[in-house]
């Protein structure tokens, strides 16, 4: 046995440097979950200052002792370089450790352990954590707003048919792949807006005619990101187009446009739609509110999108224009042919992240009074019966949106991989 | 040839025009069969009512350019605090994220996955609604680090009162100056003779001791007001003295901060990952030490790959101050196209100038961005 130098580890003496490290990191660990969880401060002889760090020292001197480099043991030197390269590391990963001590616990009681799920009342909460049974009843108003519980499989259908339409691209066979672009851009939009007009909205063919008030939750914001999207992807065509010609007038008609959406926030875009809208069209005039909105939603996205596409048009080498111009083609054929088929492809990953904003921004609609899920849970937590759970209502909210939202910029981020590898 | 340029000119001019005329005309007839007349008069007049919290003197007596100019402070102190602490956050996540240590990298990217992918409404309700409804009663709220107050009316903290403020001021002005000469006359030195000062210890040395100096000789003092306790009726309490922070600007900042800082960190990321090895290598191999390779090598490069993207996510925070109406706090949006609307009626104005200062604050922004970057861009000879 070599002298041991406990400044510097090594690996002669690694078993009493392993014990001693081990040890002090447990006693560090076990200082703070006492501290925390049982109010016993084992360290409170020291001064009132220092004891408050003492489960951090405790663990930064255990790491230090563990920190053998070439040790021979796989999972120690593998932590070693992983968590443990230097004192100022150890600290950080100590108090990361630390922190998740202090609040995965509290966490998972409120979520599970302590939480109530059965039962249709309030009394039936009982636990000092979440009280689930407040979604459970609210579940319903949450999805679909206002819409009648007997006629929601109305909206259930059509979403179902839309994402059958939307998967059928995929299987189209392969001559008929050329009019994919046609049939996304111009029959979906077309076949969305009947079966929104005829089932949702309903009022004919027997079906009981729900006003556009009466819808909401989760599955308005889907039908205002939707349609929002399929509306603003040609107008920011035509803009992108724009900024990039050569016509001045157009030129900066266009710039003006993209560039006075951009610096405004979209609240502004809603009130204009709700107050100053209806003056600017002719007196008794009545647009539908969900309309109106669509449409400011529209227009501010389109602006967006508009220069998400203009991204694509430029990542695209000039030989393309000087060859289509070489073949003779004109504008339109140079562009609708050669140059937008390829930008298009490009900027595929770019519009999912337009549309990613876009669900993010509905909850937004609350200000002309449309409630979707966000609103939907102010309307909920202000309801006598169902007062202070509102705690509950905005956790869940978040998970729900956290899933799409997150699934979706996953899915784009493969997109952009995929583009990445092709070109 | 000519008629092909012209035409789609002439034709978009008309169509805009068109649009133009029809909405104008309409207005004019709306507005006619209402009896309200355009014009930006209604400013003058009194605004009659109140506002919960202002930078600058306000009440119900003031007329309402007074409270639009309340509403737009209001708006620019969150941006501005949110802008600082989302910068600090994400430059501190990014650095994180690239960290070699498995914890923190790890956690850096479940905070970035976690926070910008919920909507940033959801967010301020949550903090809002939820979070800081948890807090205590003024009357139970215990003592924060010996001098502020965490309640559910918001935090109080104490408020400096100064003597002679100007003169701070003027000096501490003086004091930036004068640290802006010693470093062009430092960097002259190194460029001349190779001779290198402690610029940033002298720089720091500077700022803190001249406007010190005015404590002893400018008649400058600094006293603290602090918040104590104050019955209003039986069971109702608040603090008087010091700053109150309403529980709506925190819940703003927080959120605002805590989402921005997401997209920040990402760029922050991008910057760094940004720059090839070679560099790194390469200055090192010159005998740079670490911090000088990231001094001198690595952030002026990553520099420019991060201010564009980061500009526009300052552009967004701006713009998504404008979400604290939803709950109640006093910004532009709610003050002036809020409830100065419902008062005046006036929705063409009023969206107008609402729209126009939005517009403003954000041009500004990205000019004074765009200047900033072409300073640092490279500059080829």
């Amino acid at each position: 046995m070599s002298k041991v130098n406990l400044l510097k580890p090594n690996k002669e003496n690694i078993n009493l440097f392993l014990g001693l490290g081990v040890s002090f990191f447990i006693l560090g660990i076990l200082d703070f979950y006492l501290n925390n969880f049982y109010d016993k401060n084992i360290t409170s002889f020291l001064p009132g200052f220092i004891s408050y760090f003492t489960p951090l020292i405790f663990g930064m001197i255990g790491l230090h002792f563990v920190r053998i480099e070439f040790s021979g043991i796989k999972q120690l030197d593998k932590l070693n370089k992983n968590i443990n390269t230097s004192n100022f590391n150890a600290a950080l990963s100590f108090s990361i450790i630390l922190l998740l001590i202090f609040s995965i616990p509290p966490l998972l009681n409120w979520f599970i352990f302590d939480a109530n799920i059965a039962g249709d009342t309030k009394e039936a909460c009982t636990g000092g954590g979440a009280c689930w049974v407040y979604i459970k009843v609210w579940f319903n108003r949450f999805m679909y707003g206002m819409y009648p519980n007997a006629e929601q499989w109305r909206v259930n259908a059509t979403f179902i048919i839309v994402f059958i339409f939307m998967g059928l691209g995929y299987f189209f066979p392969l001559r008929f792949k050329k009019y994919l672009t046609l049939y996304y851009v111009i029959f979906l939009p077309v076949i969305s807006f009947l079966l929104i007009y005829y089932l949702i909205s309903g009022g004919e063919f027997g079906l009981e005619w729900v006003e556009t008030g009466a819808w909401g939750g989760l599955s308005l914001t889907f039908i205002v990101a939707f349609f929002s999207l399929i509306f603003c992807f040609p107008i920011g065509m035509m803009l992108a187009l724009g900024r990039r010609s050569d016509l001045p007038v157009v030129k900066y008609s266009s710039l003006t446009f993209i560039e006075f959406w951009r610096g405004v926030p979209l609240i502004t875009v809603l009130f204009m739609s709700a107050v100053m809208f209806p003056m600017f069209l002719p007196d008794g005039t009545y647009v539908d509110k969900l309309i109106r909105v669509i449409a400011a939603i529209v227009l501010f996205e389109a602006a967006y999108t508009a220069e998400v596409i203009r991204g694509g048009l430029q990542a695209l080498p000039r030989g393309q224009y000087d060859a289509a111009k070489s073949l003779g083609m004109g504008y339109w054929r140079l562009h609708l042919l050669v140059i937008l088929p390829q930008a298009l492809k490009l900027v595929i990953p770019g519009i999912a992240n337009t549309f990613l904003a876009l669900v993010k921004d509905t909850p937004l609609i609350f200000v002309v009074g449309l409630l979707e899920l966000a609103g939907m849970l102010g309307l909920a937590k202000t309801n006598p019966k169902w007062l202070g759970f509102s705690m509950e209502g905005y956790v869940f909210a978040g998970i729900i949106f956290w899933i799409i939202c997150y699934s979706m910029s996953k899915y784009s981020y493969n997109l952009e991989l995929k583009y990445k590898t092709d070109r | 040839m000519k008629l092909k340029k012209i035409l789609p000119q002439v034709l978009t001019l008309l169509f805009i025009v068109l649009i133009f005329g029809f909405f104008t005309m309409n207005a004019q007839e709306n507005m006619d069969t209402r009896g309200i007349e355009f014009g930006f008069g209604f400013l003058k007049q009194e605004a009659s009512f109140d506002i919960q919290f202002s930078l600058i003197d306000y009440d119900g007596s003031k007329s309402y350019a007074r409270a639009y100019l309340v509403g737009l402070l209001n708006t620019l102190l969150v941006s501005v605090i949110g802008i600082v602490l989302c910068t600090i956050l994400g430059v501190i996540i990014g650095v994180a994220r690239l960290s070699p240590n498995y914890l923190i990298n790890r956690t850096a990217s479940v905070y970035i996955e976690f926070f910008r992918n919920i909507p940033l409404l959801l967010q301020i309700f949550f903090w809002y609604f939820a979070a800081l409804r948890a807090l205590p009663m003024p009357e139970d709220a215990p003592l924060l680090l010996g001098t502020s107050f965490m309640t559910i009316k918001g935090l109080f903290t104490p408020a400096p009162v100064w003597n002679n403020f100007d003169v701070f001021l003027i000096t501490l002005i003086i004091s930036l100056i004068i640290i802006f000469f010693f470093n062009k006359y430092a960097k002259k030195k190194q460029e001349e003779a190779g001779i290198q000062y402690p610029k940033f210890l002298i720089s720091i040395g500077i700022f803190i001791l001249v406007p010190a100096l005015t404590f002893i000789f400018g008649g400058v003092d600094l006293t603290w007001s602090f918040p104590e306790l104050k019955q209003l009726a039986k069971t109702s309490y608040t603090y008087e003295g010091g700053v109150g922070i309403p529980p709506e600007l925190i819940a703003l900042t927080l959120a605002l901060t805590l989402y921005t800082a997401t997209f920040i960190a990402e760029n922050v990321r991008a910057g760094i990952q940004g720059i090839g090895k070679g560099q790194k290598e390469a200055a090192a191999s010159i005998g740079l030490t670490t911090v000088q390779v990231l001094k001198l090598v690595i952030m002026p490069q990553a520099l420019r790959i991060i201010i564009p993207p980061t500009t526009n996510q300052y552009l967004n925070l701006t713009k998504n101050s404008s979400l604290a109406a939803a709950i109640a706090y006093p910004d532009l949006v709610l003050v002036f196209a809020g409830t100065a609307m419902m008062q005046t009626g006036r929705a063409i104005e009023i969206v107008a100038i609402t729209m126009a200062t939005y517009l403003t604050i954000s041009l500004s922004i990205s000019l004074f961005m765009n200047w900033y970057n072409k300073s640092i861009a490279i500059k080829e000879k």
